[in-house]
């Protein structure tokens, strides 16, 4: 059996449930090393899975390099190894691309790993609203593309409403 | 907008203590806040360029806020490094802050119960500090704050890790509590490194009165949460406040018992610190901290009036280094210094009588149920 993360054999053998869908890994011992994947019970496949670890990006083949290849965050640029060295991020996007890693940091570091305080209520309806306007722009035009003017009507009264909301 | 020698003329609000009771060992209460802007990178990893592009989105929406009216609004590059040094003897800004230039800012509301750092590590670092032990009270005029803003800034969050921050031990809530505590009866009875110890144990971190990395003078010490995710702020005030009210009460009983037991030796370290800080002519910062610490402590035991301690903490601030250099208004070298200081120290301490050291003598009070320390 391969590792599912370079051509070496694999030795270490996850199976979890995540989901409710059984997920299996295999990894060599160098890669479980790297991933932290020593003790199973702290170890969530969950995290290497839907983390921000792109698995698919993962798989051998796909993987130009074997190991130590250099992951770079999209945003800022700031790298795995920067992040090894100084333990702290270039910026909030990195979180997500260092998924792993981010696990691994904090486990043990806080009270939790889950956010349990303040989010963030009138940017979080922000976006939302900013979603809706998209869709309803896009239903708009289909709408009028469509001659179809008493929907783009009604859709159109739907985004004023919107705009209104946003002003207060 | 308001100058910089308008906002330190007068002292900050929650300089003014001297409240009494069993949490008289509670200076200040302080709640810091971490925040960073989606999309933009971190201060310490930005470019200076990347830094004022920041600062250019976040200094409009810090000023325009309704408790910033009136305040005080300046970037770290256009102060001089007395400024900048007297506003972190103040605890407005932090000693990391005032080492950075381009790009960084702070803004003070007038009264300086609030301050908001722009580009320290995070992007925003926004603190409250109250009188007393006030964490709840801090964090709910902070937490408005940080809505007001939320409403014009995208912040960078993540619903399971919460406020994404530089360092992953501020993740989650960014929430730093903590609260300034004098201890000098814990010291003198050496129970104090047992107390750490244990709020050491129980995860929550005790340092020096500068924050991380600095060391306790004056027997003042700062304990707060480390942990920042996995529990909700209210919860992490909560367990705090329950700590610091044990320590404090630690720190009463231990008053209570040098007074019963050895009203003699408290007597002596008492009179001997107000003897040289009322005859000093050189005084190092250092000395001045530790001998007010004991006239305070005489405060609040009875020995001085109790508005003593009121006048120790306003002394606390005045004698540091960047404030004596500011109120000659030039620089001013050690040796110089030190004189001012004690010049300062003599004239404050003048009015204050001999201590009424009779006050707690055994042979005089055989019951101690009359000295001010036992009405709680």
């Amino acid at each position: 059996m391969k590792c599912d993360f370079c051509s070496e054999n694999a030795t270490v053998f996850l199976t979890q449930l995540v989901e409710g869908v059984v997920k299996k890994v295999c990894l060599c011992e160098a890669c479980a090393q790297e991933r932290g994947v020593t003790d199973p019970t702290g170890f969530s496949l969950a995290d290497l899975l839907l983390g921000g670890t792109n698995f698919q990006a993962m798989q051998p083949g796909n993987q130009p390099s074997k190991k130590n290849s250099v992951k770079a965050c999209p945003t800022c640029g700031f790298t795995i190894e920067s992040l090894k060295q100084i333990r702290r991020f270039g910026c909030g996007d990195c979180y997500q691309i260092f998924g792993t890693e981010v696990t691994q940091m904090l486990r043990g570091m806080h009270q939790g790993t889950t956010h349990q305080g303040k989010a963030p209520a009138g940017q979080v309806a922000r976006q939302y609203r900013q979603q809706r306007i998209d869709d309803l722009s896009r239903k708009l035009e289909t709408a009028i593309a469509e001659e179809s003017y008493e929907e783009a009507a009604a859709i159109r009264d739907q985004m004023r409403e919107l705009d209104q909301t946003a002003t207060h | 907008m308001m100058r910089f020698s308008t906002l330190i003329k007068h002292p900050a609000d929650w300089m003014m203590t001297g409240h009494g009771g069993e949490q008289s060992a509670v200076l200040t209460s302080r709640i810091r806040l971490a925040r960073n802007i989606r999309g933009h990178h971190f201060p310490g990893w930005a470019k200076p360029k990347q830094r004022c592009e920041t600062l250019r989105v976040l200094l409009p929406a810090v000023e325009n806020l309704s408790v910033m009216k009136d305040g005080f609004a300046q970037e770290l590059c256009s102060l001089s490094s007395i400024q900048k040094q007297i506003l972190v003897e103040r605890h407005l800004i932090s000693r990391e802050h005032a080492a950075r230039g381009e790009g960084s800012a702070a803004v003070i509301e007038r009264r300086q119960s609030l301050s908001l750092m722009i580009n320290e590590e995070d992007h925003l670092r926004m603190q409250a500090i109250r009188p007393g032990l006030q964490l709840t009270a801090a964090f709910q005029s902070l937490s408005a704050v940080d809505s007001e803003l939320e409403n014009q800034l995208d912040y960078a969050f993540d619903p399971t890790l919460g406020y994404l921050t530089t360092c992953p031990t501020n993740i989650g809530t960014g929430l730093r509590a903590s609260s300034m505590l004098h201890l000098p009866a814990l010291e003198l009875t050496s129970q104090l490194e047992q107390v750490l110890q244990a709020v050491n144990k129980i995860g929550l971190a005790v340092r020096g009165i500068y924050g991380e990395g600095t060391e306790s003078l004056g027997h003042l010490f700062q304990i707060s949460n480390q942990s920042t995710l996995g529990e909700s702020e209210e919860y992490i005030i909560q367990r705090l406040e329950r700590v610091i009210k044990q320590v404090a009460r630690h720190e009463a009983n231990a008053r209570e018992k040098l007074l019963d037991d050895r009203p003699q030796f408290i007597a002596d370290k008492i009179g001997r610190a107000y003897g040289i800080l009322r005859h000093c002519h050189i005084m190092e910062s250092k000395e001045a901290l530790t001998l007010l610490s004991l006239v305070r402590l005489g405060g609040s035991i009875g020995i001085f009036p109790k508005e003593t301690t009121a006048l120790c903490d306003a002394l606390f601030m005045e004698i540091q280094p960047a404030h004596l250099q500011w109120s000659t208004a030039r620089a001013l070298c050690a040796d110089e210094r030190d004189a001012l200081r004690a010049e300062i120290i003599r004239a404050r301490l003048h009015s204050l009588e001999s201590p009424h050291i009779s006050h707690i003598a055994p042979e005089e009070k055989p019951s101690n149920s009359d000295h001010p320390s036992s009405h709680e």
